[in-house]
Formats: C-alpha cells, structure tokens, sequence
C-alpha cells in the first residue's frame, strides 16, 4: 500500500517558446507535473526525480478515479522509494517530477496540437534531448520560485537528465544522485533503440508517423519495441529463474506442441503479454522521440570525447550507483561517470550494488540500494537544516 | 588496538589539508576525523555494502571497489597521501597493490598486525597459531590471507623501491620505537617512492 495517499498532477502551460538543440522551438506547451512534501521556507529542501523512457510525473502515491476513490494499482513509478518515512522522505522533501515534453502521459507530445498547423503533430513533433527536457524541467522550478535544488536524482535516462543538470544549470543543483545510468550509449544500446525503432516504422498502421489520422495504432511494432526492451532490463539469471525452460500449458517432462507459431515457452507468454499492455497506452512516435533522445545524450561529445572536460563544469557533489548484474548500462559506464569525477576532484560517492534483477534493479526495493539513498538523502537533510547553508544561500539573489 | 588510537596514531602522520585515499575506508570514521581535524578530503574505497552504507551516513566519499581490482580509477600522483590500514593482509596482491599505492599517491602509510609480536612467537613455539588481540581469527577462518612482520615489510618495500620516512609499532595504543618487531602487535610505516 502507498503511505503518500492520493496524489493529483497539476498541468503547468509555457507560453514563452522552449528553443530546442535541434533548432526547433516547442511553443504554447503544457508540462503535468506532480510534487510531494512541503517547500520549506527558505525554498531550500526540493527535489527534483527525472523520469526514464515509459515512466511519467506520477513517481508516487495514488491516483484518484472521478469520485476520489483512490484506484488500485495506482501506486507511481518509484513508490517504493519516495513518500513519509521512505528512502526519499516527503516529510523532509518538497518532490517535484515533470513529464517530458514529448512523452504520452499529458505534457505536450505528439498526440497533441501542433499550433503551427492545427494538425496533431504525430511524426512532426520535434526532436527533443535530454538538455531540452532539462531546460524545460528548469522552467518549472522557476515557475515554483525554486532557485537551488536540494538534489536530483534519476535513473537511467533519469540519471542521465541528473548528471545533465549539473552541467547546464551547475549552481542550481547541491546533488546529483544518478542510478544505473552510463555518460552516453554504447553502440550495442544504440543498436536496440534501432531495433524497436524499424520495429515502429516498419509496421503498416504506422503511417510515416501520422497514424492518428487514420484511427489505427502500430500495435504489432510497440509490442516488438517493448518486448525487446524488456530483454535488456532482465539480467540472463533472473529470467532463467522468473521463467526458465518451463512450456505454457504443459507439465514438466510432457511433450510440446511443436509449433512455430503457437506460444511455448513462458518467456514468450510473459514478452507478450508486456508487449500487449504497453501498446495499450504508449505512443508510437514518443517512443521513436525518447529512444532518441536516448541515443544524442552525450555530454563529452564536445569536448572531444572527454568526460572529465565535460564534468568539470560540476559543482554538484554526487552519489553513483550501478547494478552488478545491469548489462545494458553496466557498472563499467557508472565507473567512468566516477572517475570522471575524481579527476575533476568532484565529491562523488559510488555504491555498486550486488542485485540479481539487471537494469530493472533500479525500480525494485533492494535493501542495501535503499539504505545508501535514504543515508544520502539523511546526509542532505542534515546539510540543509544546518547552518552551512545560509553560507551558501548567500550570494544568491 | 581500538580502531580509535590507530587513527589518532595515523591522523598525526597526515598533513593537514592532504588530499587522501583511504584504501580499505572501512566505515569512514579515519577519513571523517582527517576531514573534521585536519581538513582533508578525498576517497575511501570500500568493498563491503554495510561499510558503503556507513560512509555514506558520516557523509564521507566512499567509492565501491574490489581492491583486488586494481586503482586504475586514479591517476598517478593524484593523492597526496594513500593510507593501507588493516588491509594489506587481506589482499591477494600485495606488491601490485603496494607499487600501485606508489604510484597513484606522493607518499603512503600502512598499518598491518606484526605477526612477530612475542605473544604470537610464543604461540608458535607452543606449536599453535596465534589469537590475540591483534589476530584475533582461528587458522581457519581468518581473513587474513598475507601474515607478515615488521621486519618483512621493510624487506619488501626496499625491493618495490620506497623509501621508508618513518616506522614504528604499536602496542595497546602506544607507540613503540624500540625492538618493534618484538614488542610491537602492529607495524607502521611512512613512506615515498625511493
């Protein structure tokens, strides 16, 4: 059960136009946004949780049906790790999560508008990177009155909106806490993304993008995108354990159906069912714009490859942690982060947690990865109840 | 020997405002007191998960790391001093780890039990490996996989090629400077690359 209780959005609109690396502009845009906790009075105890690629601004608590009837099931992405008495404490911290732009769960993405042509954008919406969506995300504090983030935290292409907050808005930022994320894509994620990418575009109902229009969903290429995905969030142990050899339908030591079409096997049950339920509610053209965005982050790109030139700009201190078994952003990328680190000198913490689970690791409740977020979040807390801050806060305006 | 003394021990030997590697950090509790009484920064390193968990609590910068991997993290002479408390003996590779420590820091000091500590030659002569204070495993449960004296270390750091600034043992807290290969139930040393 979720000790936040009900949780409401709020949708925040952006007039102003939000210049994006590409060139484009995203104007007239709407961000949900969802916040826990109490902003304390010298507006220093927020936080902010970037989401990674299906997630949204509901990390926690429940949502409400149109009676507020709490509906089950409901509970937000990183529940476990965020509410009264959790690792990241809503007594202790105002939360903030906005949905990126782009994304599919109310903030401005392809499914809406486009106010230059009144058309829905579908594959015309612009592509948008990870600093994009920081930038966006630093509109929202300003629009809270928030000047410095007690920290921000984030997983996966979550930790890699983290780590980019400490390099684009450097002062804003007292910590950075990035999980199971690595400083850019190996050419072996690229290459999934490119899979479930053709996978999309490659499915007749897509329609170049415009798929809206002619009231069809690419469902088949969402389901191959998502069952992919689902290959690389598992460690090959967990899945031998979750699913193993074991057939659909048939006793250990019975024969099976010899069929090349039917579902046999477990794994194939459980990968199609996880494909089925995610192109129910997830949209073709936000995965093509996410996957993307996944792909171009790179913060060492401009300075010739060098991550510690690109860290230096830090003043963030940081907490690092990566999962054993994650081969998809594998303790070896968190090492770099880190060492990039210490060559800068940055004050970096790093915890390489021995957990079964692979990437998925990152969403699960495993108690030595909690314990190391709530003894970090402690440490923060002590920092800004102390008087240490007033010495920092001072020469802000 | 309370972990207390040896760093009061150690902490006098540390430069105030060293930049410090602590290999082997344990729960942070040297490198805060270095941080609070001499301000110093810099890295533990740390393999066990309660120990990790307990850095992070003193707020102290610990990274999670199998020593036996190597300081490849660390550019060389990115330290000013690299400290080995208690951990020398429970690594595989000692001399790699020693000529790494050379390497990545400007000076280092380790502190490992003295195996030649008369109690355990006593031990020895009975015919039975020691357990004392200092030792305090069975043969066949100790994590201590390298048992050395004080005598051997110097042997090995003239071979690694550093030079010894300063040496003495420790008894019950108590610094020992004369016969420490006999007296002391652990070996200190300071060194630098010779």
């Amino acid at each position: 059960m979720s000790s936040l209780g009900v949780v409401t959005p709020v949708s925040l609109h952006f007039e102003a136009p939000l210049p994006l690396r590409s060139g484009a502009a995203l104007r007239d845009y709407t961000l949900m946004v969802e916040t826990y906790g109490q902003l304390n009075a010298d507006r220093s105890n927020a936080v902010l949780v970037c989401h990674a690629l299906n997630a949204s601004h509901h990390v926690a608590g429940l949502h409400a049906d149109e009676h507020g009837k709490p509906i089950p099931k409901s509970q937000g992405w990183w529940d476990n790790l965020i509410g009264p008495g959790k690792p990241l404490d809503t007594h202790k911290f105002f939360v903030i999560c906005v949905n990126n732009p782009g994304s599919c769960f109310g903030s401005t993405g392809p499914t809406h508008l486009n106010p230059d042509t009144g058309r829905v954008y579908g594959a015309d919406f612009p592509v948008v990177t990870v600093e994009d969506w920081v930038d966006a995300q630093a509109r929202v504090l300003d629009r809270l009155g928030i000047e410095q983030l007690a920290a921000v935290l984030g997983g996966s292409l979550g930790g890699m909106q983290a780590m980019s907050w400490t390099l684009q808005y450097p002062q804003r930022v007292r910590h950075c806490i990035a999980v199971a994320t690595a400083p850019n894509l190996s050419a072996q994620n690229i290459a999934f993304n490119e899979v479930a990418r053709r996978a999309i575009i490659t499915d007749p109902d897509f329609h170049g993008g415009h798929f809206y229009e002619h009231g069809v969903v690419p469902r088949r290429g969402l389901r191959v995108a998502r069952m992919i995905g689902h290959i690389t969030y598992l460690s090959d142990d967990v899945m031998d354990e979750k699913f193993g050899r074991s057939l659909v339908g048939r006793e250990l030591g019975e024969e099976p159906r010899y069929s090349t079409q039917e579902i046999e096997f477990q794994v194939e049950s459980y990968l199609r069912y996880q494909g089925d339920k995610f192109s129910d509610y997830f949209d073709a053209n936000t995965y093509l714009l996410i996957t993307r965005a996944l792909d171009y982050f790179d913060p060492a790109r401009a300075f010739g490859g060098d991550l510690a030139a690109a860290l230096a700009q830090a003043v963030a201190k940081f907490l690092v942690i990566s999962f054993t078994t994650d081969w998809r952003f594998a303790p070896a990328r968190s090492r770099e982060i880190v060492k990039a680190l210490v060559d800068n000198r940055h004050d970096v913490s790093y915890a390489e947690i021995d957990a079964p689970h692979g990437h998925d690791a990152f969403l699960l409740d495993d108690a030595r990865y909690h314990n190391v977020v709530w003894a970090y979040f402690d440490r923060i807390h002590r920092e800004i109840s102390g008087p240490t801050l007033n010495i920092a806060a001072r020469g802000q305006p | 020997m309370s972990d207390r003394s040896i760093h009061d021990v150690v902490a006098q030997l540390v430069p105030p405002g060293s930049r410090v590697l602590d290999l082997g950090c344990g729960n942070g509790a040297l490198l805060a007191h270095l941080r609070d009484s001499r301000h110093c920064t810099g890295y533990g390193i740390e393999l066990d998960d309660t120990k990790v968990h307990e850095c992070v609590q003193r707020g102290v910068n610990v990274i999670q790391r199998n020593l036996e991997e190597g300081l490849s993290l660390f550019d060389d002479n990115s330290f000013d001093m690299v400290l080995q408390l208690d951990t020398l003996q429970n690594l595989r590779n000692t001399e790699a780890m020693l000529s790494e420590t050379a390497r990545v820091g400007r000076q280092g000091i380790v502190a490992f039990p003295n195996f030649a500590h008369w109690p355990h030659r006593l031990s020895v002569l009975r015919g039975r490996m020691p357990v004392t204070k200092s030792l305090p495993y069975q043969w066949y449960d100790t994590p201590n996989i390298r048992v050395a004296t004080f005598a051997d270390f110097e042997v090995l750091a003239r071979k690694s090629g550093l030079r010894i600034i300063e040496s003495f043992g420790l008894t019950d807290g108590q610094v020992v400077k004369s016969w420490p290969n006999l007296r002391a139930s652990t070996a200190v040393f300071k060194f630098d690359r010779a």
